[in-house]
This record gives C-alpha cells, structure tokens and sequence, in this order.
C-alpha cells in the first residue's frame, strides 16, 4: 500500500488515479501513526511550498523515520522542494534536508545576459520541458535525454550530486533527485502523459 | 527548452462537444472523452473543457464530464464555464481537473482570483478573458462574449496577474470560429503586459496561423477546437510543421 499524504496542498485525485494506472494501492492516512503501515509514501503538492507547514513536527518525523527506514519516499513538485533544506519561498518554512540545498525563484535567478531572445523568461514556469540525465538513476530509467515532461511552478530546487534529471528554463534546476530509497520530482509525472506514468512505474517497481 | 503548448479546447454542453461560429449555431461534434483520448493519442499537450453556455445559463461545470475526461487522460486537464464560486472551483477540481478557468465571475468578483490562488495555487487558476476591438483599443466582455465588460484587456490582465492568476486564456471575440488567423496584434500586447503564460485562442484555421502567433503573436500556448474536432489537421501534423518552423514543441 502507498501513502499518499494529504497536506492540503491543492488536488491529489490526479496523483491518485495515475499511480493506479501504475498498478499502485493507494490511501491517503488520516493520521502519522498509519504511516507505519506503508510500503511507500508519496509527498504531492501543487502551490505555495508555506503549505508545507501543515506537515507538522508528528507528520515531519513520521515521513523522516519511515525513510530512514528505508522505506521508498517520492516527493511531487513542492513536496520535492520539501526534501530540501527549505525554499525562499517561505523563510519561516523549513523542508525535511534530505537534501542539500535551498530552493530559489527562477525571477531571481535569471540574470539579464542568459535571457534568450528579447523577452524575459515568464514566471511560473509552465508547460513542458526537456530533461537531462546525468548519470542513471532508477527512477528515470528507460528515459531517454529530451523527454519531455509537464512543469508548473515559480520556484526550483538546485543542481546537487543527487540530481538524476536536469532541466533548464534560464538556469539549470533539479528536476529529479534520487539517493538510496528517497526520490523526488519537480514536474508533474500524473500529468507527463506516457512519460510520466513509466517514472511513476519505476519508482512503483522499487516499492516491496 | 520549453515547448509551445498545442491545447485542445472541448466547448461542451449537455455532455456533448459543440462548437460554433462567434458562439452561436453550435454543432455537434461527439463524445468529449472519446475526443479527448483521441487528442492524448495525437499528441495534444493538453484540454480545455468549456461549459459554452453553463454562464448564460448559471449551470456549474458538469462533475461528470470532467471526471470522464479526466479517466482518459494523463495531461493537464482546464474546466471552465460556469465556475461562479469558490464551491464550484471546488467541485471541479474534486472531479478532476487542475485549474479552473475564470471569465464572468471574476470581472464580476475580482478577490475570487486570490482566494482561489491562494486556496490551489496560482498554477489552478486561469483568468479568461474575451477581447473585441473596438476604436479605444481591445474591450474586454462577459458572459459569453454577449455584455460589454468596460474594461480594457490589458489593463485586465495585468490586474488579474497581480490577484494571482497563473496564466491568461485570451480569446479574440472578432475572430472566434472565423478560421481567419489568430489575433496576434491582441495576443502580442496582452503577451507582452503580463509575466504570465497567455494562451492565444480564436480564429485558428491553417498550420500558419499557429505559427504566427507563436512568433509575432508572443503566445505561450495556442488553443483551439473546430480545427481539429472534425478532423481536418491532426496535432501531429500541427507540430511536425511547427517544429519545421524552428517553433519548439513536443513530439
């Protein structure tokens, strides 16, 4: 069974269908103490990383202890960034630290010189975009360089040794990370199409 | 490098797929599920359901529209038409759509912008406007193209920016089911006022004309309906051409 963990973080009817689609189980705990029963948990979010802060302190250990445990975590869009050690976002928000690194606005971040053409980039950054993989991963594996997946967000999360998915809209950001049981995307996979639904399959595949 | 997104646009009405001229003489042009699994096979980067008459007529946006539409597809589902209130935004959303898309009920309620932005996140709502040149410039109108807004439509959208909104749905009223090419001279000074995504919608009738809203038009996103509902040029086609005019898209 796979936790998706409801925070109130906007709408996880698309999440749930597409991990069925996968093949998944799937229930959304009502409390952290069922969490023990997951085989898998799955951090979604759409909007405001400050969200977040409805995952409090019993929510943050519950999800940190079941992952130290080794069981497989996927983080979605903000729950990614929440995997991080936090976002500007919302200062007085912290993320989990799994990963290193602070989440920044793509505005910020968009010096004039790298701006193609003579419009500024538009923020969020909506639609498809084209991934990168610099090194295998499970999560994107059968994935070929140039796939593209479908992204909305104003706010990206670093390049760091873990990134296993590199996009870029201005500056390169972490559009997948992976390290040992813990994985995480920027994009959408429930709304990538084929695309998506087989990182979602991959990452289904390494839940026991 | 982000794509051009190609949106299918499903104007529904009592379950069915319509279209018509300027909004007016619909026909009947199927099942939305079944076109819209036919837009995923195509290639479609994504679907619009519009309720054409849900506004005029106060309906909420059909729950069960949505969700079969939703079943079929993994892609970025809109519902739009009729979303008067925070509840219905809800119940289209619990159905299975990612954003609403805002046209009557928000020049009619501005704050619902922000309360919904804030509720989903800016990336769930769309403001919708329908512009029509008049000789001060674009005029903004509601309820389905029929009442005069009294606003201008980059004046509009700049304010619907700042409540929060995500992206711009922007349609042409003179050149709505024309087939006469979009209105890039709108699209391109509405593209230019915001620093959100605007899609360009109205009047799409040849490869062309997606073409040249891309480029002179500024579009972000091209959305259109008669064009392809009754098979005249597939999506495939559509970006293959677009991809030959050195115009990113995803194959």
């Amino acid at each position: 069974m796979i936790a998706l963990v409801d925070y109130g973080a906007g709408n996880l009817t698309s999440v749930r269908k597409a991990l069925a689609a996968v093949g998944a189980r799937v229930w959304t705990p009502a409390v952290p103490g069922e969490l023990g029963r997951a085989h898998g948990i799955v951090v979604p979010g759409v909007g405001h990383f400050d969200a977040t802060r409805q995952l409090t302190e019993d929510w943050r250990t519950a999800i940190k202890t079941m992952a130290d445990d080794g069981v497989p975590l996927l983080g979605i869009c903000v729950g990614l960034q929440w995997l991080f050690e936090g976002s500007e976002e919302a200062s007085t928000a912290d993320g989990i630290c799994v990963f290193k690194g602070n989440c920044f606005h793509f505005a910020d971040r968009l010096p004039k010189s790298q701006v193609p053409g003579p419009r500024p980039l538009k923020v969020p950054h909506v639609g498809w975009n084209s991934l990168r993989m610099p090194k295998p991963s499970r999560l994107m594996a059968g994935v070929d360089d140039d796939t593209q997946v479908y992204f909305t967000h104003s706010y990206a999360a670093p390049v760091i040794d873990d990134t296993v998915a590199i996009c870029e809209y201005g500056v390169p950001f972490s559009a997948a990370v992976e390290r040992d049981n813990i994985a995480a995307v920027q994009f959408h996979p429930e709304k990538s199409g084929d695309a998506g639904l087989r990182i979602l399959g991959n990452w289904i595949a390494n839940v026991k | 490098m982000l794509s051009k997104r190609i949106i299918a646009c499903l104007d529904v009405r009592d379950g069915k797929v319509v279209k018509g001229v300027n909004f007016e003489g619909l026909r009947d042009a199927g099942d939305p599920a079944a076109l819209a699994q036919r837009y995923n096979r195509d290639g479609i980067d994504e679907i619009v359901i519009l309720d054409v008459t849900a506004t005029l007529e106060a309906r909420q946006a059909r729950a069960n529209t949505i969700a079969a539409v939703a079943r079929e597809i993994f892609l970025p589902l809109t519902v739009g038409g009729g979303i008067r209130n925070e509840d219905d935004a809800a119940a289209a959303i619990d159905a299975g759509a990612d954003k609403v898309s805002l046209n009557t009920a928000a020049l009619e309620n501005p704050p619902l912008i922000s309360t919904l932005a804030k509720r989903y996140g800016s990336q769930a709502v769309i403001v919708a406007i329908d512009a029509k040149r008049e000789r001060n410039g674009f005029a903004v109108f509601a309820r389905s193209g029929t009442s005069a807004a009294n606003r201008n439509a980059i004046e509009w959208a700049k304010e619907a920016a700042a409540m929060g909104a995500g992206e711009i749905l922007l349609t042409s009223i003179d050149r709505d089911g024309t087939k006469a090419g979009f209105d890039c001279e709108l699209t391109a000074a509405v593209s230019d006022a915001v620093n959100i995504p605007v899609i360009a919608s109205g009047g799409a009738g040849t490869f062309d004309h997606f073409a040249e809203v891309f480029t002179i038009g500024h579009a972000d996103a091209a959305l259109a309906a008669s064009i392809f509902h009754f098979n005249e040029k597939s999506v495939s086609e559509l970006k293959q051409f677009l991809a030959n005019h050195a115009i990113p898209v995803r194959k």
